[in-house]
């Protein structure tokens, strides 16, 4: 009987993949796309402002109110972010990368993934926690300003208009410095395979070829690492558009469309406005990967 | 070889970056120790071991702790399963609609938490079902799969056909080729994904915002302290323990994948 059973699935292929297939699919299908569905369809739904009742009749109302100029605000300003924590992150990672790639051998290799790993797997909440007692009015940064004499660049920073505030932990700045910081391993890992799959003779060939270590960086590199780059901003870029919790912690009163929706759908009672605002990263995130897919980034992943 | 010596201002570039993602976490380890309970002042003005007697008399930390290995635990278990078999099929052929496949497993990580929560949470909502410690399982596999996934897919893709083919042509049915051949091939691979899933679940905190209800994991208890902070101190400590555990796993699952292409953990 299991013989049987057994030969058949030697014999059928296409059936034990459909045996293989079908839990997984059942899965992640009903419950997961089941559950953006709802979501979606939720966002056509509207709200009853005078019973706070939700009215399940389809309309565009919902996606109407996104438009106004302080939800328009709270989008903007998320998306600024997440190109502004994108855009360092790559900065920051591109030398652990390069390092890691090409210099790096035996145990130093090993140091190196493990220097990366390790903070990335760290607890998110802990990382974040870490960042609030380094940037606390009384904490160890404005410590280090004092002690450098340079208290007053601190302070000059802190007066500016919109990157400023009272500390570094209630500012712009603050949330700015710990999205970077809790998504740089992200941004390291695909950069990293990217330039490992360089080969050395083209560098090479570029420097005998006459062009000046820079050159060769500017025109060889760089062009082969982007798969690598784009592979990262994936994550640093969605993750950014997505939390909520860091700017709840550490951050000025001006929120980000993670909040929104959490605010809209907890406190406000609003679920519609809160699907609705929803849909605004899942749709920055399809044309997204849409064009990664076109640069050929998944295959850095 | 001359261009295998790296410029000075890459060692710089390089070491500054991991000195930047590893001191924070030290931090922490310092703030354990703090005399200070009112705010985080540096450097702190004394030391001391009695916030870690504290915590540990704290039955609200134990709650949280237990209910988050719980979850993990069941997260992780599910998570293997789904994440082994998906593998399984997308290794080994070329079938229609193998790269939507590949997309499904990574969209729950690809899309941002935040609305994997509420998608989650408007479900229960719509079809009535009460949070409780399944909801918050629900949630966690999902996204767990695609840890056990990518690591069991790497392991699978070098793990030869003929290696399958020679155990039938010795007389082995589908069943024996999987327990002999197949399972000791892939059992480190799968032990590294069900490590990385563990400590995934184990430090989830947004989606189990959505999906959580009234019970906390420990990532809930601490975002409590975070936004309402209670005692400080055993905020420290708790943090410092997180790390310490957290850890074991990810060295784990290093140490079982290493010297093979399979990148443990990635694309968390």
């Amino acid at each position: 009987m299991m013989r049987a059973f057994s030969d058949t699935l030697w014999r059928r292929p296409r059936l034990t993949i459909a045996l293989l297939l079908a839990p997984p699919l059942i899965w992640l299908g009903v419950v997961y796309l089941g559950a953006l569905a709802a979501l979606l369809a939720q966002s056509f739904f509207s709200i009853d402002h005078f019973t706070g009742q939700v009215n399940r009749d389809l309309t565009l109302a919902t996606y109407a109110e996104l438009l106004r100029a302080s939800n328009l605000d709270i989008i903007l300003r998320t998306v600024t972010m997440a190109a502004l924590v994108t855009l360092a992150s790559a900065v920051i990672a591109f030398p652990i990368a390069w390092y890691a790639a090409r210099h790096a051998r035996g145990r130093w290799k090993a140091l190196f993934y493990l220097g990366v790993m390790m903070p990335l797997w760290s607890s998110y909440l802990v990382k974040v926690y870490s960042w609030k007692l380094i940037l606390a009015r009384e904490g160890i940064l404005t410590w280090g300003a004092e002690k450098l004499h340079l208290a007053w660049a601190l302070n000059g920073w802190l007066a500016l208009p919109v990157v400023g505030g009272n500390s570094l932990s209630v500012s712009a700045t603050g949330t700015f410095v710990v999205f970077v910081y809790v998504w740089l391993p992200y941004m390291i890992l695909p950069v990293q395979a990217a330039l490992e799959r360089v080969p050395p003779s083209m560098l090479e060939a570029s420097g005998d070829l006459g062009a000046k270590p820079f050159q060769t960086l500017r025109h060889v590199l760089l062009p082969l690492a982007m798969p690598g780059v784009v592979a990262g901003s994936i994550f640093t870029f969605s993750l950014t558009l997505g939390d909520y919790i860091i700017p709840g912690i550490i951050g000025s009163s001006r929120r980000f469309i993670g909040q929104a929706v959490y605010e809209q759908q907890g406190v406000a009672g609003n679920t519609p406005l809160a699907a609705a605002f929803a849909m605004v990263p899942i749709l920055i995130m399809a044309a997204y990967l849409w064009a990664a897919k076109k640069q050929g980034a998944f295959n850095a992943l | 070889m001359p261009s295998d010596r790296a410029p000075l201002s890459l060692k710089i570039a390089a070491g500054a970056g991991l000195l930047f993602l590893h001191l924070p976490i030290l931090l922490i380890f310092v703030y354990a120790f703090t005399t200070e309970d009112k705010s985080y002042q540096w450097p702190p003005p004394g030391l001391t071991l009695k916030w870690f007697a504290v915590t540990w008399n704290r039955p609200d930390v134990w709650a949280a702790l237990r209910l988050s290995l719980q979850v993990a635990a069941i997260s992780t278990a599910v998570a293997l399963v789904l994440g082994t078999l998906c593998a399984a099929a997308v290794s080994r052929a070329h079938f229609f609609g193998r790269e939507t496949v590949s997309l499904l497993v990574i969209l729950p990580i690809a899309l941002p938490g935040v609305v994997t929560g509420i998608a989650l949470r408007s479900v229960f909502h719509i079809a009535e079902i009460p949070f409780s410690f399944w909801t918050i399982v629900l949630g966690h596999a999902t996204f767990c799969v695609v840890v056990v996934y990518n690591n069991a897919v790497a392991r699978f893709r070098r793990t030869s056909g003929s290696l399958i083919e020679a155990s039938m042509d010795l007389g082995a049915d589908s069943f024996q080729t999987l327990r002999h051949v197949l399972l000791p091939n892939i059992a480190t691979a799968l032990l590294a994904g069900g490590m990385l899933a563990f400590a995934l679940s184990f430090d989830e905190v947004i989606v189990t915002t959505f999906t959580a209800g009234q019970q906390q994991t420990l990532p809930i208890w601490m975002l409590e302290e975070l936004v309402r902070p209670r005692q400080r101190p055993v905020t420290n400590v708790v943090a410092m323990v997180v790390v310490l555990v957290t850890l074991l796993p990810i060295l784990g699952a290093y140490y079982l994948t290493r010297g093979t292409d399979a990148v443990a953990g990635q694309g968390k």
